[in-house]
C-alpha cells in the first residue's frame, strides 16, 4: 500500500515537475531507530496531520546509525522534501545533514531529541515540567518523611532536566524539614533491573525507612516497585513517566502514584503542522507557541515545548478515552479500583 | 608458461562477440546486475535515482566500505576473515578525533586550526590501525589462533576501547582540513575533475595499447583491432560519463553565498559552481589502483594468492606464510584507519556508534564481488563494485520507501543469492 502510494506520488512528481508541489508540500521524516515501538504511534499521528494539511509523507529509518541517518537525509532531500522532521540519533553528528538542508533552503524540525544547531527548530515535551509534575504528585500523597530519588541514565541530558524539576518542587518541603532525601541513584541505561538493584541496596542501607520514591520514568518505577514489593512495602508513593501500559496498570492497582504521560500523538501532530508551516515560509519565531531557549551547551534555539499530562488514580479515564490503552489491560487484576476500573 | 610451446599457439575458433572482446564475464555480469538495479530504481523513483545529485551521494556513501573491502579481499584470499574492521574503525576514528581536538591543540600546544594537525592525526591514525592489524595478524599467523576467534575478540575489544577512550561521547567538530576527506566538504571542482578524467583516459588508452604491443612482441594472439577500439571507447566513455555526471551536480546557491560571505565577497548574480570529483572518491581510486598493482604486479601480491590457493604448497616452496599473514592484517588495519578518516570526516564528528555493522557490509561487498571464502580467488575491482551494489540497494530501497526490516531482508537475500550464482558460474567455467 505504502509502497505503491509512494511510487505513484514520485511518478506524478516526475510527470508534472516540481511545481506540482506548490499546494501539497513533501514532508521528509528521518527516524533514528524505528525498532522502538513508541515511534510507530508518533508516525501514525504525524502522517495523519501531514495528510490532513494536503501534504505528503516520505520517511527513512537510520537503524540507530548516525552515518546512515546522514545518507537518509541526503536521500530525502534528493526526493524533493520541502521540510524535514529529524529524530536525531546524535545531537552533534547530525550537523552536516542540517547544513545540507539549510544549503537547499529546507527547514528542519528537531523532533523530541535536541539538535545542537540554531537552524533547526526544537519540538519536544517540557522535561523540566515532567520532573515538577512527578514531585508534585508524590509530595501531595506523602507530605513528610524520607524520600528516595531514582534518576535516569547518567548519559542522557533529560535525566538531569527531570531531576532539576523535581528539586524545584521539593525544595520548600526540604527547607521546612518536612522531607529528607535519604538516597539518590542514577540508573544506567534507564534499565528497570538496575533501578531494582539500586532500590534494594537503598532499602537495606536505610533499614526500610523510606516513605516515598521519586522515580524518573515508568521503567525505573517498575524496578523500584519490585524492590518495594519484595519488602512488603508496595503502596508507598512512587512516580514515573511515559504512560507505559504496565505503569498505568500499577496506578490502577495503587502501587504507583503517578505516570506523567507525554502523548506521542500530540507531539507527532505538532511536528507535522510545524513542518508544513515552515515549508510555507513561516519564520521559526512566528510558529504558534514558539519561544527562544538556550540549550545546556549554549546554543540559542527556537523551540516549542508541549505540556505533558500527569495520570493519577483521579484521572485514569483520560488514557482510555484517548485510545492509548484498553480498559481491559488498564484494569487487569484490579477490583473496586478508581474509575474506570470499578 | 613452460608447458606452452611458444611458437605454435593453437587457436580455438572465436565464438561470439563477448569472447572476441576478451572481457571478464564475471565482472561483466556484475556490471550488468548493477545497471539493471540502477535502471529499476530510477523507474521506481520517477527518475530521481540516476540524477547527478544522487550519483554524487551514492559515490561518497560507498567510499568508506569500499576502501575496507579492498583490504578484506586479501584477508579472505589468504583463507582468513576479519570481523573487527567496524570496531577498529571506531578505535582509529576515536584516536584521530582525540588527536585533533585535544592531544595536538591542547596537550602539545599547537592550538586549534594549525595546518599540521590534520596530517599528523591521519599519520598517527594509519599507524595505530596498522599496528593493531599487525598484532591481530601476529595472533593468527604465529600463535595460530583462528582468525575468526581473534577478530571476534577484536570486535569486542576495539569497539569498547573506542567507547572507553571517549566515554561514549561525540567528539567534534573535527579539524577543517581533516573534513576535506568527507565528501561535500572537499571536492575538486569542475576544471580539475576534467583534467583528472583526461589523464585517466590517457592512462587507460596507453594501458590497452601497451598490453597489445606486449602481446605482439611475444607473438601471442591478439584480439582484432576493432575489439580494442570498442573496449577503449567503453572505458573512456565510462570515465568521462562519470565525471560529467558529478560535474553536473551544482553546489546549492545558499552554500555558495555562504562561501562568498566567509571570504568577505558578494556572490555575482547567477553564479554557479559544480562540486566535481569528491576527494574521498579520489582516495578510493588511488587505493583501488594501488591494491590492484599490489595484487597483480608485486611479489607480495603473488604470495598472497599462492598462499590462499594452497597454504601447504606455498609454505613448502619457501613463502613465509606467517609473516605474510601479519602483513595482510596490518594492511587491512591501515586501510580501516583510512576508512575511518573518510567516515568521521563525513560526519564532521567522531561518534560512538561509528562503523557499527561495517564488518558485515565489508565482508558482504568482498563476497558479492566474487572473493571466494575458500581462499585463493578475489579481485579488487569486484569488491569495490560489490560495495557499490550494496549501497545502491540500500539507498535505492530507502528512496522507494521500502520499510526498514524489508530492506535488510532483501540485502541478506541478495548476498546469499550472489554467492550461489558465483558457485554455479565457477562450476561451469572450471568443469
Amino acid at each position: 500500500m505504502k509502497l505503491t502510494k509512494i511510487i505513484a506520488v514520485s511518478a506524478m512528481a516526475a510527470i508534472m515537475g516540481t511545481t506540482a508541489f506548490a499546494e501539497g508540500k513533501v514532508i521528509g521524516v528521518s527516524w533514528s531507530n524505528f525498532q522502538e515501538e513508541r515511534w510507530k504511534t508518533d508516525e501514525a499521528a504525524m502522517v495523519a496531520a501531514i495528510e490532513a494539511n494536503g501534504d505528503s509523507y516520505i520517511s527513512a529509518d537510520a537503524q540507530s546509525s548516525s552515518s546512515k541517518q546522514l545518507s537518509d537525509i541526503e536521500s530525502l532531500i534528493a526526493q524533493g522534501a520541502d521540510a524535514l522532521i529529524i529524530l536525531a540519533q546524535d545531537a552533534q553528528a547530525i550537523g552536516p545533514a542540517v547544513a545540507a538542508a539549510a544549503d537547499e533552503g529546507i527547514p528542519v524540525v528537531g523532533y523530541d531529541r535536541l539538535i545542537e544547531d540554531p537552524r533547526a527548530f526544537y519540538l519536544t515535551f517540557d522535561n523540566v515540567e515532567v520532573g515538577r509534575m512527578q514531585a508534585r504528585a508524590v509530595l501531595a500523597a506523602q507530605p513528610t518523611g524520607n524520600y528516595v530519588m531514582i534518576k535516569g541514565s547518567p548519559t542522557d541530558p533529560n535525566a538531569d532536566f527531570l531531576r532539576g524539576g523535581q528539586q524545584e518542587v521539593l525544595q520548600a518541603a526540604i527547607d521546612a524539614g518536612d522531607i529528607t532525601i535519604v538516597a539518590e541513584a542514577y540508573t544506567d541505561g534507564w534499565l528497570p533491573a538496575n533501578a531494582q538493584r539500586n532500590m534494594e541496596q537503598i532499602l537495606t542501607a536505610q533499614d526500610n525507612k523510606v516513605d516515598a520514591v521519586v522515580a524518573s520514568n515508568d521503567g525505573t518505577a517498575g524496578g523500584a516497585v519490585a524492590a518495594l514489593t519484595a519488602q512488603g512495602m508496595d503502596g508507598i508513593p512512587v512516580s514515573g513517566q511515559d504512560g507505559d501500559h504496565a505503569a498505568l496498570n500499577r496506578v490502577a492497582l495503587g502501587t504507583q502514584t503517578v505516570s506523567v504521560w507525554k502523548d506521542a500523538r500530540a507531539l507527532g501532530a505538532a511536528a507535522g503542522n510545524i513542518a508544513a508551516a515552515m515549508a510555507d515560509g513561516t519564520a521559526m519565531a512566528d510558529i504558534d507557541g514558539a519561544m527562544s531557549w538556550t540549550s545546556p551547551a549554549g546554543t540559542d534555539m527556537t523551540a516549542v515545548f508541549l505540556a505533558p499530562v500527569p495520570v493519577t488514580a483521579a484521572n485514569l479515564s483520560v488514557v482510555v478515552d484517548a485510545g492509548w490503552i484498553t480498559q481491559e489491560s488498564l484494569c487487569q487484576g484490579v477490583s473496586n479500583g478508581p474509575a474506570p476500573c470499578n | 608458461m613452460s608447458d606452452t610451446p611458444a611458437n605454435a599457439p593453437v587457436q580455438a575458433p572465436r565464438k561470439n562477440f563477448f569472447q572476441t572482446l576478451e572481457l571478464d564475464t564475471r565482472l561483466l555480469g556484475m556490471i550488468g546486475a548493477f545497471v539493471v538495479l540502477a535502471i529499476a530504481f530510477d523507474l521506481l523513483t520517477g527518475g530521481r535515482f540516476l540524477t547527478p545529485r544522487n550519483v554524487f551521494n551514492l559515490t561518497i556513501q560507498t567510499v568508506s566500505v569500499a576502501i575496507m573491502a579492498t583490504g578484506m579481499v586479501f584477508v579472505i584470499v589468504t583463507r582468513n576473515i576479519d570481523l573487527s574492521v567496524g570496531a577498529l574503525l571506531a578505535t582509529t576514528s576515536a584516536v584521530m578525533a582525540m588527536m585533533q581536538t585535544w592531544i595536538l591543540p591542547d596537550l602539545l600546544g599547537m592550538g586549534l586550526g594549525n595546518p599540521l594537525i590534520a596530517p599528523i592525526a591521519i599519520v598517527v591514525g594509519l599507524f595505530v590501525g596498522g599496528l593493531i592489524g599487525a598484532f591481530q595478524g601476529y595472533l593468527v599467523g604465529y600463535l595460530t589462533i583462528p582468525a575468526f576467534i581473534v577478530t571476534l575478540g577484536g570486535f569486542l575489544v576495539w569497539r569498547n576501547t573506542a567507547w572507553y577512550m571517549t566515554n561514549g561521547q561525540t567528539i567534534g567538530p573535527l579539524d577543517p582540513n581533516f573534513q576535506v576527506f568527507g565528501g561535500t566538504n572537499g571536492t575538486l571542482g569542475a576544471t580539475w575533475s576534467w583534467v583528472l578524467a583526461a589523464l585517466a583516459v590517457g592512462f587507460a588508452l596507453y594501458g590497452i595499447w601497451a598490453a597489445r604491443r606486449n602481446k605482439q612482441a611475444h607473438e601471442f594472439d591478439v584480439k582484432p583491432l576493432w575489439a580494442e577500439f570498442v573496449i577503449a571507447a567503453i572505458v573512456s566513455g565510462t570515465i568521462l560519463g562519470f565525471v560529467a555526471m558529478l560535474n553536473a551536480y551544482e553546489i546549492p546557491t545558499r552554500r555558495l553565498a555562504r562561501l562568498f560571505e566567509a571570504r568577505g565577497e558578494v556572490m555575482p548574480e547567477g553564479y554557479t559552481e559544480a562540486y566535481g570529483l569528491p576527494i574521498s572518491v579520489l582516495v578510493l581510486v588511488i587505493v583501488a589502483i594501488g591494491m590492484t598493482v599490489i595484487a597483480q604486479r608485486t611479489r607480495f601480491g603473488r604470495y598472497i594468492f599462492a598462499t590462499g590457493g594452497n597454504p601447504e604448497a606455498a609454505a613448502l616452496s619457501g613463502i613465509n606464510t606467517r609473516a605474510l599473514t601479519v602483513k595482510v592484517f596490518a594492511l587491512m588495519g591501515a586501510l580501516t584507519a583510512l576508512s575511518a578518516v573518510v567516515a568521521s570526516a563525513r560526519l564532521g564528528n567522531h561518534t560512538n556508534d561509528i562503523g557499527t555493522l561495517d564488518e558485515l557490509r565489508v565482508i558482504a561487498a568482498a563476497v558479492i564481488g566474487g572473493t571466494a571464502l575458500s581462499g585463493g580467488f578475489g579481485t579488487i575491482r569486484g569488491a569495490i563494485l560489490g560495495a557499490l551494489i550494496m549501497q545502491s540497494l540500500q539507498s535505492g530501497m530507502a528512496m522507494v520507501g521500502v520499510d526498514a526490516p524489508l530492506q535488510n531482508i532483501v540485502v541478506g537475500a541478495v548476498l546469499v543469492f550472489a554467492v550461489w550464482i558465483d558457485i554455479i558460474y565457477r562450476k561451469r567455467t572450471e568443469g
